[in-house]
């Protein structure tokens, strides 16, 4: 997996070179009908970090995270060309099954999304629809260790049957982490997974993210650069659909290699 | 930057006379839209309480029926030899009254007495069995006495013979049970609507059987997994348009389809439902497509993410939110489908038909059709009929639609 080369004109990335890389993605472009969301985009990330996509709003972050788990085959006129790779398997072949391929990248929304079934429903579907789980008290147990590892069980252990989306705002957000849990995913996508939510309940969300580190591979998309400075490892700037530069968190904000990732996180535009 | 321009305006004077002005010409304006949709409100409320009251004032009495007192002897030769139209004629020329005042089915009482208790064979007993109609329609009171005989519309020998059985104390009123389970009957005292009800009923349950799965799969196939090109433009187009299509047309193709081409029996529930089916099919498809469609991306976004198919999507978590207004759109498919005439008419479901419906192949009318064909009677008795069947398709249908809401509530909840 380590023979893929970098083309030529990569832009100052220096972490791929240095990671035992989950995921692998090179010359990415995706175009939705004519319009191009994302150019030429290269890009590695490991297990052991948290990584973090900045940028501004519209700069295709989102769109390249959605490639990992092929959600842009849902998107009427989405066309994704170029290689990406999870555990060095091609998963961009139209022969791979993307059920498959969604069990083990699960993805965490903006808005949180739960079921309108119940608690226990909206953690049990995805053990169930893959047959992870035998018996009913086999179940019970998956349902319960993915919302601990969640840490929401002492919050819902007693309302299990009331539907999910009676929780509140930030509940609902980490029942979704949950669920994605559930399945024994090896990478999480976070698409801005605390926009919608209160400081509180973002301050839950970045501890549990925190918590889950080295257990899976997490991507986090997010345009508080706080957040992105207080989660993540890792950082990789975006504008315009192309990626402007990848490193080290603690090096993007501090010592950035480009001078638009240096005019971004000082507030000069976004 | 221009220095003439002030960056910042005059500040607003809330209190002047045009902004005031103004003001109350909006309040004036959502006075006005109110009122005038209270008073739509208030002609449909009009309208509705005149439709009902009407078929009500003529319907009522089409539940209740005159029945005449004739004095019966079960003489064992008539009984032996099935004669009960001979016995009933001749204990009703016993009458103390001139002319025919029994039913001309009248008979079928005598037979029903004498299966239900042999013992009456032998015995004279007093009988009620329905009046015939102009005796009946007169102890109804729905003749005007006081014009003369000719533009009355009944004989002054009918209304000597009802003087004298009222006088005689021969004459009462009571509930028409036959109304509710008897057919269609060229004398109006004996016309029921049993047998149109179940005409109606096996139609729609054909329409729906047809019609539910086909319209919803359609449905889910054109929301969900269909690509978007060309040919589905053309297929939502003429979908859209075929549930414009005048009622008629159908019948017309139900005509050339399941009769001509097909061979399919005439006057048939099977083929009504069929015909029918086609009729609903695309309201249910369009009332299905949008429920749907109007379920969130978020749902079937999150079902796919945790690895499920498009088929688990669709049917785990998109149709159980969707239902709700697939039932609706459906029920009120099956309402229009129910009330529907005209495509019945050329299929041949306007036959008389006397008999309850024996199956789906068999023979039978449907309750709008018996409307129709007993409005379009000459006999007066008809009239009272025409209403109470009214009555009866009004229930059908309100009856209906509260299990639409029912189902609907139902399901929201589970929702």
């Amino acid at each position: 997996m380590n023979a893929i080369n970098f083309p030529a004109n990569q832009p100052p990335d220096r972490i791929s070179a240095s990671i035992v890389p989950k995921m692998t993605a090179r010359n990415i472009d995706v175009f939705y009908g004519a319009k191009q969301a994302i150019r030429n985009v290269s890009i590695d990330f490991s297990r052991e970090h948290v990584t973090a996509f900045i940028g501004p709003s519209g700069c295709g972050k989102s769109t390249i995270l959605r490639c990992f788990n092929r959600m842009n085959d849902t998107i009427e006129g989405a066309r994704v060309t170029g290689e990406i790779r999870l555990d060095g398997v091609d998963i961009t072949s139209p022969a791979l099954d993307v059920v498959q391929l969604r069990a083990r990248v699960g993805m965490v929304f903006q808005k949180p999304n739960p079921f309108p079934k119940s608690i226990y429903e909206n953690i049990a579907y995805g053990p169930r629809i893959h047959g992870l789980a035998a018996s009913r008290a086999d179940l019970d147990g998956v349902v319960e260790s993915a919302l601990r590892r969640a840490g929401l069980w002492d919050e819902v252990k007693d309302r299990l049957k009331d539907s999910g989306t009676t929780l509140s705002g930030g509940q609902q957000q980490r029942l979704c982490i949950a669920r994605a849990i559930a399945v024994d995913p090896e990478v999480i996508l976070m698409d801005e997974p605390c926009s919608a939510l209160d400081p509180v309940a973002t301050a839950k969300i970045e501890e549990l993210i925190d918590d889950l580190r080295g257990r899976y591979a997490i991507v986090i998309v997010t345009h508080n650069m706080q957040q992105a400075a207080r989660v993540s490892q890792r950082t990789a700037f975006f504008h315009n659909g192309a990626m402007v530069e990848y490193g080290e968190t603690s090096m993007i904000f501090t010592n950035p290699v480009q001078a638009r990732t240096k005019d971004y996180i000082t507030g000069r535009y976004g | 930057m221009s220095p003439a321009r002030p960056l910042l305006r005059e500040p607003t004077d809330w209190s002047a006379a045009a902004l005031r002005v103004r003001l109350a010409r909006r309040h004036r304006s959502e006075r006005l839209f109110r009122l005038a949709g209270l008073g739509a409100l208030l002609l449909a409320g009009l309208f509705l309480a005149f439709l009902l009251f009407t078929i009500i004032r003529d319907g009522a009495s089409g539940f209740r029926h005159s029945e005449v007192a004739v004095t019966v002897t079960f003489d064992p030769q008539s009984v032996r030899s099935g004669d009960y139209v001979g016995l009933m004629q001749r204990s009703a020329r016993a009458l103390p009254v001139a002319g025919d005042v029994v039913s001309e089915g009248a008979w079928v009482a005598l037979r029903e007495a004498v299966a239900a208790d042999p013992a009456l064979v032998g015995q004279t007993r007093t009988m009620w069995v329905p009046a015939r109609s102009s005796i009946d329609l007169l102890a109804k009171g729905k003749f005007d006495l006081a014009q003369p005989a000719l533009s009355r519309g009944v004989s002054d020998a009918d209304v000597a013979a009802w003087r004298a059985l009222a006088a005689a104390g021969r004459l009462r009123q009571g509930f028409n049970l036959d109304f509710l389970t008897g057919s269609a009957s060229t004398s109006p005292e004996l016309a029921g609507i049993w047998g149109a009800a179940l005409g109606s009923l096996l139609t729609l349950a054909i329409t729906i059987a047809i019609a539910f799965p086909v319209g919803v799969f359609a449905a889910i196939y054109l929301q969900e997994f269909a690509p978007r090109n060309r040919w589905t433009d053309l297929i939502e187009v003429s979908i859209n348009n075929l549930a414009a299509v005048p009622s008629i047309i159908f019948g017309l193709l139900g005509l050339a389809v399941f009769l001509n081409f097909a061979g399919l029996p005439r006057s048939a529930p099977l083929v009504g439902g069929l015909t029918l089916a086609l009729m609903t099919l695309p309201v249910i498809v369009i009332a299905a497509r949008a429920a749907i469609g109007a379920v969130s991306p978020g749902v079937r976004d999150a079902a796919l993410a945790v690895g499920a198919s498009r088929l688990q999507t669709v049917f785990d978590h998109v149709l159980p939110q969707a239902l709700p207004g697939i039932l609706t759109g459906t029920i009120i498919g099956m309402a229009r489908a129910l009330g529907e005439t005209a495509p019945l008419l050329l299929i041949g479901m306007r036959a008389f038909v006397a008999d309850v419906p024996h199956g789906l192949a068999a023979p039978a009318t449907v309750l709008p059709v018996q409307i129709f064909l007993w409005s379009d009677d000459a006999q007066r008795g008809f009239i009272e009929k025409t209403s109470a069947a009214i009555i009866v398709l009004l229930l059908v249908l309100v009856l209906l639609n509260s299990l639409a809401i029912v189902l609907r509530n139902h399901f929201e909840r589970r929702a």
